[in-house]
């Protein structure tokens, strides 16, 4: 009896220790999460302070928003001098979902023969794709610009979704790559064996596996071609700038003034939507990549 | 296959690489060439500036068009900041793009676009009338003795003081720095102007060589810097940053940061530009609305050299309406116009007779300030390699006046440096 | 058909060169191969294009005009002519930090000359690479880590994390500007006078700080995602067998995320030897801050030809580095990771 007793107690012990263990694991979770938090909020924190400041007291210093207005925002929004900002929000999101899709879909088709076919001069492509990730980008504008500007491109969208892409597409294709090589091949083997075709099988088995790193991959994609400003700078005009280039425009009441003020609401216009819109698709588009998963 | 699929893509791009580089890439050779076409051109333009802050251009571009129907003028926005301006106005040039008639060239890039066989000379057919203007304007719009852009709007620095501690506004070097024990008193920085490392300081720099007597470039647009002159010029700031006259913290100060500083009360004089004027008599945080005081800036024995601000409108030599832009030129540089510059965007005018204009000294107070600034002022170096001249410029004096290097050092090395930077390679 | 997807893993030689099958030889094998090829030409072909019209055409094109002279002033007519073929004129020059002397020939190049800053243009560069992806790969990791973990409030942690990332540079940029200012909220909150943006290390210090700030994310994402591979029951295995947290760290966690780890950190790499936004905003190079891509654009300024050839220079360098780095450190996206503790290296 007693020794029954002993190992119920020790066991108790022993799942007490667990839960405690747990418990605090837990803690230390929490409390590195509000450190995260912390670390990536607290510049974006004094951005939406400021934007929400009037001009007069940009320099203000407290740390709670003081002399708040919308009048940056207005400003912002203003076409009156010339500004678009507005176009240029479409027009960034536009180019961004379209560089996506696009270098998404290059990216796995490249990605597949890379992981998964056997060719020669395999390493010699592989290289040439990094090699594209190698050239200082402030040196490649120029050429561009001649380039575009004799066959007519200036100001078109094309001649920024294109560039993009193809400054896009080393990431993805390297990020596809080393995803498609850890997935089990086996499973796609299986699956044609029982009857569906390559695509399908690639489909059903591959992509939802697959899952992760191919929203990983948009959205590095989708984010790196939001940033992008030397090329944009360049090659388009008022009518299909980004939103890039749309703040580097914006100018204070008075010339050598910087408006400090309205870039910040740009800035918060510019990521907080964008956030949101993240954080409402991800669940979604995990959802829908792995529904229908074979497993 | 033998040979992989994929290298034919990047064949053609390798012979499309050489065969239009071979075809475009510009020569300077052919610009006389271009200087001859099109001059009885008439028809549509585009005018190119940089971000029109005060929304002068837009009216008057519409005042140009419902005047000249068939030769309207578009207007072609580019960013604020001037440097890119500048590779905007090159990138095109270099691709001879006809699409930009008339465009506005910072002073100090002149001399650059004229030598490299951009800019219109206006001379013969394309004769434009600059009698009226101040003197510096024209010059700093001109290369090697003809007149290649029209002056548009000028700028010179002005010296703003506390009225409430300094009665009396200085009038040399000497003077200022003597008043530097009010400072102390109240516990503020003496005197700050624009030492960051950037184009600004090339500004502040030139002002202290050219107050002392000193000349950056001489006549024939070769360095001097080894003179008493220009180390007595430099002397003066790194002296006055040595001893504290010059806070430590004006090393970072572009105009921004000193104007705050200024407004908030933390300097005693400050030299900024004319925008200064608006920005602090109205602005809620400016803790020195009611005893804003201006004046020229001081130099050795009376009033300093100002550095030379402002635009020209240049036209460029691959225009097609050549006619159509010279005509704009004239209405740019017209009584009207440049009046419509002071009193809507507080730009200063280049006529001189305007600064005498009671309706815009009412405006604008402290136009008189402003035209001895710019009578006296002494452009930036005028060269065509005016890039390299400034960075050496930047770098060299930025080191002096942070003591990491000796005055002598500097102006030898600025001196050395440009003399490199004009060897053309 | 692909005879390197069975159990036995293929070793397949670092440099190029044709991989070794085991198995058959034979016309079936090679027509396999063949059909391979044609396959994966197909698949290739339009991303291949793409970068050869985008990227290759400008460097050709950038490298064609590395080898002419920049255009040289005529003194009497003082306008600029074109320079004539250069040869590797304009290369030497920088490397020997040679500049063009009054009269013909070369001398060391003065400072207040772009040419004198090469060198410590140079090793500007990779202070800011190695200290800049060091810290994000090491913060990256420790937010994927938690980010992997179960908790309440996990997606808005994720969310946060895009944050610094989404922002456009050029806000970015002015913001840390407006940070660091010397009356900001920088030296206001932490009750400190540095001069941030006026001497050497406080600059170099506020470039690195706000690079890792807006670039964590990127290494946390790519990071994350590899762990999200990482199938649980593994994990459940190890805990089974009595591993503690460090062994599965070490033993599961470290190995199964290499991949996607070393695609981070190459890229990362590559992005950070090309670093020009965030410098170039802040101090504009001043005060040793100047990157081999500021140089360039500053060259730009004063003559493409011989910027051209500093960019191929920059070229040649980043080839170096990521050459070290695939065939040394074991970022090589194709060779096979077969499972917990067989990993290469």
């Amino acid at each position: 009896m007693t020794a029954a007793t002993e190992l119920r107690a020790e066991q108790d012990r022993g799942r007490k220790a667990a839960q405690n263990r747990e418990k605090w694991a837990s803690v230390r979770t929490y409390v590195s999460a509000a450190v995260i938090l912390f670390w990536c909020l607290a510049p974006a924190y004094w951005m939406v302070v400021t934007a929400f400041r009037e001009v007069g007291y940009t320099y203000d210093t407290s740390l709670l928003p003081t002399h708040v207005t919308l009048d940056n925002f207005r400003t912002a929004f203003d076409t009156s001098f010339g500004n678009h900002f507005g176009q240029a929000l479409l027009n960034s999101v536009f180019i961004g979902v379209t560089v996506t899709l696009i270098s998404l879909v290059l990216g796995v088709f490249a990605a597949y023969a890379l992981a998964r076919l056997n060719f020669r001069f395999k390493y010699l492509v592989l290289g040439f794709i990094l090699g594209a990730s190698m050239f200082p980008g402030v040196a490649l504008i120029t050429p561009l610009f001649q380039l575009f500007t004799n066959i007519g491109w200036i100001g078109t969208y094309q001649a920024l979704i294109i560039p993009n892409i193809s400054f896009v597409l080393p990431l993805t294709v390297y990020t596809m790559t080393s995803f498609f090589r850890e997935m089990p091949w086996e499973l796609e083997e299986a699956a044609r064996v029982d009857g569906c075709t390559q695509g399908q099988a690639f489909r059903r088995v591959i992509m939802p596996l697959a899952a992760p790193a191919i929203f990983t991959t948009a959205i590095l994609a989708f984010i790196s071609s939001w940033n992008e400003f030397l090329i944009a700078s360049q090659l388009s005009n008022d009518q299909t700038q980004p939103v890039t280039v749309a703040i580097a425009n914006f100018a204070g009441a008075q010339p050598q003034q910087i408006p400090y003020t309205a870039i910040m609401a740009a800035g918060t216009i510019v990521t907080i939507p964008l956030v949101i819109l993240v954080l409402i698709f991800q669940r979604k588009i995990v959802a829908g990549l792995t529904a229908g998963a074979v497993k | 296959m033998k040979t992989p699929k994929f290298l034919l893509p990047v064949a053609t791009a390798g012979v499309l690489a050489l065969t239009l580089s071979a075809c475009g890439g510009g020569g300077g050779t052919t610009a006389g060439a271009d200087a001859e076409q099109g001059l009885d051109g008439r028809g549509p333009i585009t005018y190119v500036q940089g971000k029109d802050n005060s929304n002068v251009v837009r009216p008057l571009i519409e005042k140009w068009n419902a005047a000249h129907p068939n030769e309207k003028v578009t207007f072609k926005e580019q960013t604020d900041q001037a440097d890119q301006q500048h590779d905007d106005l090159v990138q095109n040039f270099q691709a001879k793009n006809a699409n930009y008639d008339v465009v506005s060239v910072d002073v100090v890039w002149t001399a650059e676009f004229a030598a490299k066989g951009w800019l219109q000379p206006l001379k013969d057919k394309m004769k434009l009338d600059t009698s009226a203007m101040l003197k510096p304007t024209v010059d700093s719009a001109s290369y090697k003795g003809t007149l290649y852009a029209a002056p548009q709007n000028s700028d010179g620095g002005i010296l703003y003081y506390r009225k409430d501690l300094v009665p009396t506004a200085p009038k040399t070097w000497d003077e200022m720095m003597s008043m530097c024990s009010v400072a102390t008193e109240n516990n503020i920085g003496c005197f700050a102007g624009q030492y960051a490392k950037y184009e600004g300081l090339t500004v502040n720099t030139s002002e202290a060589i050219n107050s002392a007597g000193g000349a950056v470039l001489n006549a024939e647009g070769k360095p001097s810097l080894n003179t008493p002159e220009a180390k007595a010029g430099l002397e003066t700031l790194t002296k006055a940053y040595a001893d504290g006259s010059i806070p430590k913290e004006a090393i970072t100060f572009q105009e921004e940061q000193g104007r705050q500083a200024f407004q908030d009360g933390k300097l005693l004089f400050h030299r900024n530009w004319p925008y200064v004027y608006n920005l602090a008599t109205t602005e809620g945080s400016s803790k020195v609305k009611d005893v804003l005081g201006m004046t020229a800036l001081v130099g050795a024995d009376g009033p300093g050299a100002s550095s030379l601000g402002g635009h020209s409108a240049g036209m460029s030599v691959y225009s097609k309406n050549k006619a159509t832009a010279l005509d704009f030129l004239k209405f740019l540089t017209s009584e009207e116009t440049q009046k419509f510059y002071a009193t809507q965007g507080s730009l200063a005018p280049v006529l001189g007779a305007l600064y005498d204009d009671q309706e815009l000294v009412t405006k604008l107070p402290y136009l008189p300030v402003l035209k001895t600034s710019i009578e006296n002022a002494v452009p930036r170096p005028v060269t065509p390699f005016y890039p390299a001249v400034t960075k050496a410029i930047q770098e060299n004096a930025y080191a002096a006046i942070k003591g990491e290097k000796t005055v002598d050092a500097a102006l030898s090395d600025m001196q050395k440096s440009i003399e490199s930077a004009s060897a053309g390679q | 058909m692909a005879t390197e997807l069975g159990p036995t893993p293929v070793k397949e030689p670092a440099s190029g060169g044709a991989p070794i099958h085991h198995g058959p030889k034979g016309v079936g094998e090679d027509n396999a191969i063949a059909s391979q090829g044609k396959w994966a030409s197909w698949l290739l072909a339009p991303t291949i294009f793409a970068l050869a019209i985008v990227i290759v055409y400008p460097i050709i094109t950038a490298i064609v005009m590395s080898f002419q002279k920049d255009a040289g002033l005529d003194p009497a007519t003082g306008l600029f002519t074109e320079g004539g073929p250069a040869g590797f004129s304009n290369y030497t020059n920088w490397l020997f930090q040679q500049c063009a002397a009054p009269g013909g020939g070369t001398v060391a190049c003065p400072p207040g000359t772009l040419g004198a800053q090469f060198w410590s243009a140079t090793g500007t560069t990779f202070y800011f690479t190695i200290v800049t992806v060091t810290l994000e790969t090491i913060l990256g990791f420790w937010m994927a880590i938690i980010m992997a973990r179960t908790f309440r409030g996990r997606s808005l942690v994720r969310a946060a994390v895009l944050v610094p990332w989404a922002i456009p540079t050029a806000v970015t940029a002015q913001l840390w500007l407006f940070i660091f200012a010397f009356e900001g909220i920088g030296n206001k909150l932490f009750n400190t006078t540095i001069l941030w943006t006026g001497s050497e290390m406080p600059a170099r210090w506020a470039v690195i700080i706000a690079d890792t700030w807006k670039t964590t994310p990127f290494m946390a994402l790519l990071i994350l995602a590899g762990l999200q591979m990482i199938p649980a029951e593994v994990y459940e295995a190890a805990k089974v067998d009595g591993a503690s947290a460090w062994q599965r760290f070490r033993m599961i966690t470290l190995p199964l995320v290499k991949p996607a780890l070393m695609v981070a950190i190459l890229f990362r790499t590559l992005d950070a030897l090309r670093m020009f936004d965030l410098p170039y905003i802040l101090t504009e190079g001043s005060n040793n801050t100047t990157t081999l891509s500021i140089l360039v654009v500053n060259q730009i300024r004063q003559g493409f030809n011989s910027a051209a050839a500093l960019s191929t220079i920059t070229f040649i360098i980043i080839f170096i580095v990521a050459f070290i780095f695939v065939r040394f450190l074991g970022a090589n996206v194709v060779e096979q990771q077969t499972g917990a503790g067989k990993g290469k290296k």
